[in-house]
């Protein structure tokens, strides 16, 4: 499987080098579908630029990036370019190696256990997977990270987003390998550069738990004790970056400047995401109260998610990355590419999917009307700023169809698996599952 | 969210959707075309009304007086103009600088793609002239413009000196809170081309301009004054702009208010309107002066030479004097008075134009259509292929037997890719030919045949367009071998969104443009199949293409400008009328052929290998 993945990154990285020297570069670096105020490269430019006159960078309010980042760019200005193809690709293999560890356990473990246990009904065998079938997902997977326009647009447009996502990836990979150290520091990584990755914290420790065979039972000593483990090294490596970071600025001006800029939402430039439109209208007053009820929305999900998935922490995972990318203060079209490119990983769902064409339909239409109304409203001006919002509404409640659609193909799986797949009422005629 | 969750609900509506497909299209359709025609129905539209506070409530007087002195200016400029052999720049820079204007000029040259048969012109230089008159009473923030061609011949001299007349009275008022321009510009859109970039410090076209000396404040709207005779029978305002772009409706409605004020006749689209509309012959009246607007829209040109201020989101608009064989005759006098009225209430603006809409179609000066109620018309049109899409995607969920094992789906599945990535790839390239080529190849098409460079320009544009329709279907056969049931369906699938979305995203930007292609090319697109009858689909199939679009929708349009054409000169027509759309592209960033060329005409050339299908 190596020369298809090796053929997939060299396509790959033509299509960004190619996309690189043309003027379309400059148009997408400008678009704010695809940059927002925390990675824009204009912004980490200008950092640098102030870091080098030895100024804060954060004196001024252009810049929010986290200190590492522009300490890393300090250094690798130049390969700016290089810097970025390279963290797709690591995004890419990561995801690559994770799935295809995934898929194996659920083989290899999970189903073959629940075979020589005749655990599912008889009629379920069609919907049980062969690995035949599983043989390509890991490459689809890659193949839907790199070749997506978002990621290859955000790729070109030099967002640091791109870095954000490698990160997460490296963290999914070490978490599925098993390895409860890389993966507690990688979420600290994340977290460190965006907040919200915080709630993969619940995902991560379920799985690691699973893989050691820990029940998530409150009364048990050792589930606690892992909790403590777990959360003793993602703190302590948290702690060990921010002290960092304020030893390579000497100062703690990047806490408000990059934390309390994602947190309080001060820059309110149209992007695709919730918020901008939102503040823009609210009377100043309310303005701490929504704050803090859309905030609370990104993280809140994280527990019924949990409670019902806890079984499941991969697709727990999943859900947490769509959560994120919808409910996040500043997304770009990076973010969504990230949890798009697991869709490969649920193709067994497709059979239980029910608004997929449609849902699919209005996200390719959003992602076209959105430079069409952005070009409308802003250089023709004969639009506004309602049409822009109508559409990033739109895109949005897609993106959360498509979620939840998954999240009930999937659960409706696992009923059938227990249930057995041609429910019957009592009366014995044939029933369907209807969700309220 | 019954429909989106409950399974049963779901089934009897999609059964519903697929079984009656076809009559719902169809009605569909005929709906559209009926909310269209019904739209100039004046009971159906709205009366225009002023939007804008700062220009509606408060009253100015007019009170220019000279209107025989401009058109004694007009004539000396025409001897000047005469003996120079062009623009007298240096008579019109001392004739400004007398009148107490800051005058500057600005050079620009530009050399055309191909040679401009309609306009003889290739080589192009030429000078801009413009005074600016310094605002007494504010910071000088904001500027108004306006501007008058020189034109060759004795066109629009009355313009010039009218401009010049209304110079030298604005000069002596004090109520002024915007700086005015008075610009004369040579080889019109080209000039105004040249100024405008000049004045944004942009340059998207590649021209060559000397930079501008003097600037006013940022400029809040423009009139582009168009007069040829001494006296008129009526004033008409041209609002059609770059790629369909229209400035504020409120710009019509004070042009609009004035006339009625001073009691001139005013037009547009060169008709008056008239008051039976509940009389065939006043409908049908309001009919054509909308379907003059549509085409004109449609056709994403610049009509006048306000046409390209829009693109900087300044409203503008020409105003042209016409003299005809009425009785009723408007002297200059009173077109100064209708400007300066006009300019009086623009001077009043506290901010730019913008409460009043910006998407409409008028079918009279008195009535306008806004996007709420012409929208439908082409939603319903865009439902269609929806329809058709879902239904598709029905009979692709749906597969007849399922008997082959995973491999085998797998080895479908992807050859499936390939069947609808070959199509899709070279009728894109296709189109990129004819983007491409013609410019490119006009200096080998000159040598090897005998033509001129713009007949080789025009006749490569038509023969890569059918040339494209022999491409595509045979390859496809070299590259994955024998097309499936299945595969046909996906790479209509593919087509009819890929339409739906290039239609919609047009629709918004240009709605002329959009709903006429959408009127030819949604028929198309539901009924291909590769099972209907092959010669008789094809023919339709050309017969709705783009091309064949353009060209009827010329003879429909000399028709309702009531120049009907013979087929020979309609044909002639046709010919200039693409080199036209290819140099308005060229020189002033016109997106309708580009348009053409690398989205629809591909995008038609995959129905067109539905049909063929083997």
């Amino acid at each position: 499987m190596a020369a298809p993945l090796t053929l997939l990154l060299v396509v790959a990285v033509t299509i960004r080098a190619a996309l690189y020297r043309s003027s379309l570069a400059e148009v997408i670096a400008e678009r704010v579908e695809v940059v927002s105020p925390i990675t824009a490269w204009k912004r980490v430019i200008e950092g640098l630029a102030l870091l080098d006159l030895g100024v804060s960078p954060y004196s001024g309010d252009v810049f929010h990036e986290t200190p590492l980042v522009i300490y890393l760019f300090h250094f690798l200005v130049d390969y700016a370019e290089i810097t970025f193809m390279l963290a797709d690709v690591i995004s890419a293999i990561a995801l690559y190696l994770a799935v295809k560890e995934y898929n194996k356990q659920v083989v290899r473990k999970k189903q073959k256990f629940a075979l020589e246990a005749d655990r599912y009904p008889q009629d379920c065998l069609e919907l049980i997977r062969s690995p035949k079938e599983m043989l390509y997902i890991p490459l689809k997977v890659a193949m839907f990270y790199l070749l997506n326009p978002f990621t290859i647009l955000s790729c070109v447009a030099k967002s640091t987003c791109g870095l954000n996502n490698a990160v997460i990836s490296l963290f999914i990979l070490t978490t599925i390998k098993g390895n409860a150290l890389l993966s507690a520091v990688f979420l600290c990584l994340a977290t460190y550069q965006s907040i919200y990755p915080l709630t993969l914290c619940a995902p991560a420790m379920l799985y690691l738990m699973q893989r050691q065979y820990i029940p998530v039972n409150y009364r048990r000593a050792s589930f606690w004790w892992f909790v403590v483990q777990y959360l003793f090294m993602y703190l302590g490596s948290l702690f060990v970056l921010i002290c960092l970071s304020f030893f390579l600025l000497g100062s703690w001006d990047y806490l408000p400047s990059v934390y309390g800029f994602i947190l309080s939402v001060p820059d309110l430039t149209p992007n695709i995401g919730l918020f901008w439109y939102f503040f823009a209208e609210m009377f100043e007053h309310f303005r701490l109260f929504f704050l803090c009820v859309f905030q609370i929305n990104v993280f809140f999900y994280t527990v019924p998610l949990s409670i019902k998935l806890k079984d499941h922490p991969v697709f727990l995972m999943f859900m947490q990355l769509a959560v994120i990318s919808i409910f996040k203060s500043y997304p770009t079209v990076g973010d969504i590419a990230l949890y798009m490119a697991l869709l490969p990983v649920w193709s067994h769902l497709h059979r239980f999917l029910r608004n997929i064409f449609l849902v699919s339909c209005v996200l390719l239409a959003c992602s076209v009307l959105f430079p069409v109304l952005w070009h409308l409203w802003i250089y023709a001006g004969s639009a506004n700023s309602n049409f822009y919002y109508a559409i990033t509404l739109l895109f949005n409640v897609a993106q959360i169809l498509l979620v939840s659609d998954y999240f009930y193909a999937f659960l409706r799986r696992e009923h059938h698996l227990i249930h057995g797949l041609y429910l019957k009422k009592k009366d014995g005629s044939e029933a369907t599952l209807v969700l309220k | 969210m019954g429909l989106l969750s409950d399974p049963n609900r779901r089934r009897a509506l999609i059964s519903l959707l697929t079984r009656l497909n076809a009559p719902i299209c169809v009605l569909c359709y005929f709906a559209a075309v009926c909310w269209f025609m019904g739209l100039s129905f004046e009971p159906f539209t709205l009366r225009t009304y002023m939007s804008e506070n700062a220009m509606g409530s408060t009253m100015v007087e007019e009170r220019f007086p000279a209107g025989e002195r401009a058109l004694a200016t007009a004539k000396e400029f025409g001897a000047h103009k005469k003996k120079v052999g062009g623009m007298p720049v240096d008579w019109l820079v001392k004739t400004m600088q007398a009148r107490g204007l800051e005058v500057f000029t600005q050079r620009f040259s530009r050399t055309l793609p191909f040679p401009d048969e309609n306009n003889e012109r290739y080589i192009v230089e030429g000078t801009n002239v413009y005074g600016i008159l310094r605002a007494p009473r504010a910071p000088r923030t904001e500027a108004l413009v306006l501007s008058a061609p020189c034109s060759p011949g004795d066109d629009n001299n009355q313009a010039v000196g009218l401009l010049l007349g209304l110079a030298h009275y604005f000069r002596n008022q004090v109520f002024w809170a915007k700086d005015i321009i008075f610009l004369v510009n040579e080889h019109d859109l080209i000039g105004m081309q040249a100024w405008l970039e000049g004045y944004h410090h942009t340059n998207t076209t590649g021209m060559d301009w000397s930079p501008l000396q003097g600037r006013g404040g940022s400029i809040q709207a423009a009139l582009s004054l168009e007069l040829s005779s001494d006296v008129v029978t009526s004033l008409d305002i041209v609002l059609e702009g770059l790629n369909g772009q229209l400035p504020n409706l409120d710009l019509a409605n004070l042009f609009y208010a004035f006339c009625q004020k001073i009691g001139v006749l005013c037009t547009i689209q060169g008709r008056i309107q008239r008051n039976d509309w509940d009389s065939v012959s006043g409908y049908s009246h309001a009919v054509q002066t909308m379907m003059l607007m549509v085409m004109k829209q449609a056709s994403g040109r610049s009509w006048g030479d306000h046409g390209l201020f829009l693109r900087y989101h300044i409203e503008a608009a020409t105003i042209k004097g016409i003299n005809s064989f009425r009785q009723y005759k408007t002297d200059a006098t009173t077109v100064g008075r209708l400007l300066e009225g006009m300019y009086r209430k623009l001077n009043n603006l506290l901010e730019r134009l913008h409460q009043s809409y910006f998407f409409y179609l008028m079918p009279s000066l008195s009535h306008f259509v806004s996007i709420g109620y012409y929208m439908p018309a082409f939603g319903l049109l865009a439902v269609i292929l929806l329809l058709r899409a879902l239904d598709l995607w029905v009979q692709l969920a749906t597969p007849p037997s399922r008997n082959e094992d995973g491999v085998a789906d797998i080895e479908q599945s992807s050859t499936g890719v390939l069947s609808v990535l070959t199509p899709l790839v070279i009728s894109h390239l296709t189109g990129a030919a004819l983007y491409m080529l013609p410019v490119r190849f006009q200096e080998m098409a000159v040598e090897h045949f005998q033509v001129s460079e713009t007949e080789a320009v025009v006749l490569t544009a038509i023969a890569v367009y059918t040339g494209g329709l022999a491409l595509p279907h045979n390859t496809h056969r070299l590259i994955s071998g024998e097309g499936t049931e299945q595969g046909w369906r996906v790479l209509k699938l593919v087509a009819v969104l890929y339409l739906a979305v290039l239609l919609g995203c047009t629709a918004l930007i240009n709605f002329s443009l959009g709903f006429i292609l959408a009127l030819t090319l949604v028929p198309v697109a539901s009924f291909v199949t590769p099972h209907v009858p092959k010669l008789l689909s094809a023919v339709v199939l050309v017969i709705l293409s783009p091309a064949f679009t353009l060209l009827f929708s010329v003879f429909i349009f000399q028709e309702l400008q009531e120049m009907p054409v013979s087929f020979q000169d309609g044909w002639m027509l046709y010919l200039s009328v693409i080199s036209q759309g290819i140099l308005d592209h060229y020189l002033y960033g016109s997106l309708v052929y580009p348009l053409i060329a690398l989205m629809v005409y591909p995008c038609w050339l995959l129905f067109w290998n539905i049909l063929f299908w083997k």
